[in-house]
């Protein structure tokens, strides 16, 4: 090979990794290479990839991202919890576009790693006060007429982490614990139907068929409503992380009951007070009391662009300020945004179609002037519910309470373009 | 016959025995999908123990020294020789009237409310690595020793789904009942001049804390 004595080039590079047989070296050397190249591939001149061949179509039968996209990824907060099997990830929501979280960057919550599931040998077992106790397969499953609904899924503690004070200096951690997939399967209240409900029942336990055997109680109202029974998350099959090959999905609800990998629903007639309902996922007030099935994610915002990741760097001019907002009381009908920490709002554009229940899109065009700023956003849904401060928050709550603080968000901009997080009162 | 005359009466024949789509008729009800769920199907997966009665706690006893050797063996290496926790893993026991301080701890004797809901905690997911791997007799056993090291119940006494439905936590009061209180902040919908002063931060030590893993994949 004559190449090795010269600088190598990308095509040399090309022909080493096909002849090694490995395409992600392909990949992985790329990079570099492209960097190394400095203006080479700029005009006027012709760009290295012009000038060969690309991969064929069966380099790469299910796709993956760019290899210079390998820095959006699902990140963790190693001082949070104990161990990573019963621990969170957050979604990379500052290098996102649109309404839809990709199913490999959805932000992940175990509470016994995740589970490997066969589908053939997966059961989803019915029974309690029901006239026909059943047993399902997956093929049984999807068989029942079936439905798609695009759905936000947001873990209660998202944000948790800052009722005391700002403490993440990124929005993937003071907000990534949040996503929005479309969710195809079976209505919960279509398997209910089969089964026969008896007349004494009012609630239904949910339970996963992972290392912790997760638990939650969910009222029957709520499955005739609109839970789904979910086997396919953004078109193809849920990802194991998500629950494969079934999970719940109740849409609006705090994340925890949206139960994963799903074996088995009891009907009863009343709540079973289990960990994750009483010693967990429970709001702790002032008094010493606690709030408890306190299921609704109330309606959330954030400007992800700028961010403390996405800093305004090209000094004063045009800035389109983005951000998504959702709530689980249902659509989103007006989200505004403040410069200048409250004072004065201006109504920002929502992309439509806005579905309930899911993440929504917000734009707003700033002509930034380089001084400094406190950039908020504040959303409104369909029931008149205001996103609140977090001054608020803190007079009806207190500071213990962990769960559903959906305050609104500040960012400092400085006059560099750096985004700080704060809080302002 | 030619090839295209073929196919066209092959296409021919296929559609008059094509059966009418019937959509005006209703789907059956039930569908009769899914199998009925055997007595012994059941059993083996029906775990849940409620927590306020008791409901689904199994035959069989514990006792608080077979519990000690059980919690040593399986469970101190997490969560500490007295359940008094170790680093990030949960304390089980102590922090009584801790709940309306600045550093609320949550433990079976401070938080939780229900003595069953600790059976079935502990059947369904614990120990951490080896779930349900613990017989009734095992898991009421370590109940009665977590219990009786928050000096819920006697030393001498054997542990049973009577005696541990009997049990009051001190918490077993401490949820407010009646469901969900909120919305409980009021809608603020100004648009102008909505502060009486200008905005004081509170709160900026988020850029310096060093508590954000860095943006690096680490690779």
């Amino acid at each position: 090979m004559t190449e090795t004595k010269d600088k190598p080039s990308r095509r040399s590079f090309l022909k080493k990794s096909v002849a090694a047989g490995g395409f992600t070296l392909l990949a992985g050397a790329g990079v570099g290479e492209a960097m190394a190249a400095g203006e080479d591939n700029l005009p006027p001149n012709v760009p290295e990839w012009m000038k060969t061949l690309g991969s064929g179509v069966t380099a790469n039968p299910y796709g993956s991202p760019s290899s210079y996209e390998k820095n959006v990824i699902r990140r963790n907060v190693g001082w949070l919890t104990a161990t990573e099997e019963s621990s969170i990830n957050f979604t990379p929501i500052h290098e996102l576009d649109g309404i839809i979280t990709p199913s490999g960057l959805c932000f992940e919550r175990h509470h016994g790693g995740v589970p490997e599931i066969d589908p053939e040998q997966h059961r989803l077992m019915i029974h309690g006060l029901v006239d026909r106790p059943l047993i399902f397969t997956m093929d049984e499953l999807m068989r029942f007429p079936s439905v798609s609904r695009i759905h936000f899924l947001e873990c209660p503690a998202n944000g948790g982490m800052e009722w005391k004070g700002a403490q993440m200096a990124g929005v993937q951690f003071s907000h990534g614990m949040v996503h929005c997939c479309e969710w195809t399967g079976v209505k919960l209240s279509t398997l209910l139907a089969e089964v026969g409900v008896q007349k004494a029942a009012k609630w239904l336990l949910a339970e996963g068929a992972d290392a912790a055997a997760m638990t939650r109680s969910i009222p029957l109202d709520k499955a005739m409503d609109d839970i789904i029974v979910a086997y396919s998350q953004n078109g193809e099959r849920i990802r194991p992380e998500n629950g494969y090959p079934l999970r719940l999905l109740v849409p609006g609800w705090e994340g925890n009951v949206n139960v994963k990998w799903l074996r088995r629903i009891k009907v009863g007639d009343q709540p079973w007070h289990h960990r994750e309902e009483t010693s967990k996922y429970t709001d702790l007030m002032p008094d010493g009391k606690a709030r408890q099935f306190t299921f609704v994610q109330e309606a959330n915002s954030v400007i992800t662009s700028p961010c403390p990741e996405k800093p305004m760097k090209f000094g004063k001019g045009f800035y389109e300020i983005r951000g998504i907002a959702w709530s689980g009381y249902g659509k989103i009908k007006k989200v505004d945004v403040s410069i200048d920490g409250g004072m004065n709002w201006k109504t920002a554009e929502l992309q439509s179609p806005v579905f309930s229940k899911s993440l929504t899109r917000f734009r707003l065009p700033l002509q930034w002037d380089g001084r400094p700023m406190l950039l908020q956003s504040r959303a409104m849904d369909e029931s008149g519910y205001v996103q609140p401060t977090i001054e608020a928050l803190r007079k009806a709550r207190g500071l213990n309470s962990i769960y559903h603080k959906n305050s609104v968000h500040t960012w400092r901009v400085l006059p560099t373009g750096e985004v700080q997080n704060v809080q302002v009162a | 016959m030619s090839k295209s005359l073929k196919l066209l009466s092959l296409v021919f024949v296929c559609s008059i025995a094509l059966p009418v789509l019937a959509q005006d008729k209703a789907p059956p009800k039930p569908f009769g999908f899914g199998k009925p769920a055997t007595k012994e199907q059941v059993a083996g997966w029906d775990i849940d123990v409620r927590g306020p009665d008791g409901a689904g706690l199994p035959p069989g006893k514990g006792t608080v020294a077979a519990g000690e050797e059980l919690y040593m063996a399986q469970c101190a290496a997490c969560h500490g020789e007295f359940a008094e926790g170790a680093g990030r893993y949960p304390e089980l026991v102590g922090g009584r009237g801790t709940l309306k301080s600045e550093d609320p701890r949550k433990t079976v004797d401070s938080y939780w409310p229900h003595g069953p809901g600790v059976f079935d905690y502990i059947r369904r997911a614990m120990p951490f690595g080896a779930p349900q791997s613990l017989s009734p007799d095992e898991v009421y056993s370590i109940v009665a020793w977590l219990l009786n090291q928050a000096d819920l119940w006697p030393a001498d006494k054997d542990l049973d789904a009577a005696g541990l439905r009997q049990i009051k936590l001190p918490n077993r009061d401490g949820f407010i009942a009646g469901g969900d209180p909120r919305p409980d902040v009021k809608p603020d919908t100004c648009m102008t001049n909505c502060r009486k002063a200008p905005p004081k931060i509170t709160s900026d030590l988020a850029a310096r804390l060093g508590v954000t893993p860095t943006q690096k994949t680490g690779d």
